[in-house]
């Protein structure tokens, strides 16, 4: 508890610590991250309490953005309108693709969710009102209202961090929860679950629109972010980037999605836009292909850490999703 | 109580269950013994739910349930054990028994507020793990507990869903005798309060709890009726008793 306390403060203070030292860019990077971790979060229900392997969360992320740049377009910029719509798109986006995927098992299900995400990806490619390939900026932030603006990137960070903090403190209550419980069981021994007299099709559906409706949120986020949305949010690359986040931070625990999310973005950020001069001297073009140290980073950490980054700091005390 | 009237079942060519009618009364406990492969744990599957019927129709306590989900059975007061055990092997003996006893008691579509708040679940979890003889294994993890209090927690999962009639699929499965004398205990307790049909290879065990017996071949009900019947028909004893009682 004491760590959680910790990491808030630390995270509180981060952009007014950056601010002090001119480097307002961290700012910006922190709100990134934490968008992500929320988007990871969201797939960690999924993927880690609930068993079921999404491949297809990207569809729920870019729904959600897309919901909030299209109505952009369409001069709705208000975001008591937008946010609760991109979230209510993307939890009926995962309302249907679940309801179909679900009645499948395995390594179907992983390709069910990835085709359906795919088939979004390439309607959005295709919808040339709104950007196609090229995607569809946006004029500004959404506006809160109340003489209020998100313009600035402090006021931005504060309000994305406050909905980490409320995506954690829902997802830590559910896992307490009797449907926390159930989904956990599920993933356990579905057949016994159903033969005590759960419905098992409606537990996991509805966990799957919860972890699609929270991914919405984090799709909103990131279109504000960029002021920007394009159909790479959608692409299976973006599925696989999260669930890389939620298996290098922790499958089934709390912190995994953020975790990972943090290390994984800020990985990147080191390897590409910092230059280490031993390692220019060793290959001096060694940024141009940051994609294959990160890799070798990644695989590093996951064979140090089988349990996840959060498995790793709960001390490896239990294999199961209760840490 | 339960009613079963031409139950089929194929897989591809092989007929599982062929035509089965069979009747089990209200307070009985009525065996299915048969040689292995004869169909009994698909019967046991159909009644249950977890597979489909190909034609023919269960019905339990008047209402026909041959198209009703498997988790609505238990609703409706039809719950059973593994032949396999199957518990939550992660779970606590008190977790176990308490997501069953969650099951039955309320929606669990409740998101909110701690299930540790909820000690109605874990009393009632602590009775019954008293019942099949895990008082004392209540924090042990399922996973760790010896066979025989697997065997036990597997038929207290199925109990913990209060059901009027328990289908049993071969509780003593892999028990030694000390431990199938505590099964046949338990089975001798509950049979007061509800039906039993019990699928069983230990003929001891059969013959001591069984009102009734049924005896599946090759898919097919070649007899019924009391043990003493079942014990002296040819039928039987040339298709499947045959060495084991003339002995």
């Amino acid at each position: 508890m004491s760590r959680v306390v910790a990491a808030f403060v630390a995270l509180l203070a981060f952009p007014l610590a950056m601010q002090a030292m001119d480097a307002l860019f961290y700012v910006s990077l922190g709100s990134r991250m934490l968008i992500y971790a929320i988007a990871a979060t969201s797939l960690n229900l999924a993927l880690g309490y609930g068993g079921m392997v999404s491949f297809g969360h990207a569809a729920f992320f870019g729904a959600g953005a897309y919901t909030v740049g299209i109505l952009a377009a369409e001069g709705v910029q208000s975001l008591w309108l937008a946010w609760p719509a991109a979230v209510a798109v993307a939890a009926l986006a995962a309302l249907f693709i679940g309801a179909v995927s679900l009645r499948t098992r395995g390594v179907y299900f992983i390709m069910i969710t990835l085709a359906f995400a795919q088939m979004v990806y390439y309607l959005f490619v295709s919808l040339k009102t709104y950007g196609g390939e090229d995607g569809l900026p946006m004029r500004g932030r959404s506006d809160p209202g109340f003489g209020l603006s998100l313009a600035g990137d402090l006021a931005w960070y504060y309000l994305v961090l406050a909905l980490f903090a409320a995506l954690v403190y829902l997802l830590h209550r559910l896992s307490r929860s009797r449907f926390g419980r159930v989904i956990e069981a599920i993933r356990e021994n579905e057949t016994r679950a159903e033969a005590i007299g759960f419905p098992v099709y409606r537990y996991q559906l509805a966990c799957f629109v919860i972890s699609g409706a929270a991914a919405g949120l984090a799709g909103a986020l990131i279109a504000n972010q960029s002021g920007y949305v394009s159909p790479s949010l959608l692409h299976w690359i973006q599925s696989g980037t999260l669930m890389i986040m939620v298996i290098l931070g922790g499958v089934g625990r709390l912190w995994g999605g953020a975790l990972g999310a943090f290390a994984l973005l800020g990985l990147e950020h080191l390897i590409a836009d910092y230059q280490f001069e031993w390692l220019a001297a060793l290959a001096p073009n060694y940024q141009d292909h940051a994609g294959l140290a990160v890799g070798a980073v990644l695989l590093a950490i996951v064979l140090a850490a089988p349990q996840g980054l959060a498995g790793m700091l709960a001390g490896k005390k239990r294999g199961d999703a209760r840490a | 109580m339960l009613e079963l009237r031409n139950v089929s079942k194929r897989f591809g060519g092989v007929v599982a269950t062929d035509d089965v009618t069979l009747e089990v009364a209200r307070g009985e406990v009525h065996a299915l013994i048969g040689p292995n492969g004869a169909g009994k744990t698909t019967l046991i599957a159909q009644v249950s739910g977890m597979l489909a019927v190909d034609s023919g129709r269960i019905v339990f306590e008047g209402e026909d349930i041959t198209r009703l989900k498997a988790h609505a059975r238990v609703r409706a007061g039809l719950a059973r054990s593994y032949q396999v055990t199957s518990i939550f092997r992660r779970f606590t003996v008190l977790e176990n028994l308490a997501l069953a006893v969650q099951a039955r008691s309320g929606s669990s579509f409740s998101f909110w507020r701690p299930l540790a708040a909820e000690t109605a679940l874990t009393d009632e979890a602590r009775a019954l793990a008293g019942e099949v003889g895990l008082a004392d294994k209540l924090d042990a993890v399922a996973g760790n507990l010896a066979h025989g209090d697997q065997r036990a927690l597997e038929v207290g999962l199925a109990l913990a869903t209060r059901p009027r009639l328990l289908l049993l699929d071969e509780p003593m499965a892999g028990m030694g005798p000390q431990e199938s004398a505590r099964m046949i205990e338990l089975v001798e307790r509950l049979r007061a309060r509800l039906t039993v049909l019990l699928v069983e290879h230990d003929m001891d065990a059969v013959f001591r709890l069984a009102n009734r017996i049924s005896v599946l071949v090759n898919g097919r009900l070649v007899a019924s009726g009391s043990p003493q019947a079942i014990r002296v028909d040819p039928e039987v004893r040339k298709a499947y008793l045959g060495d084991e009682l003339a002995a």
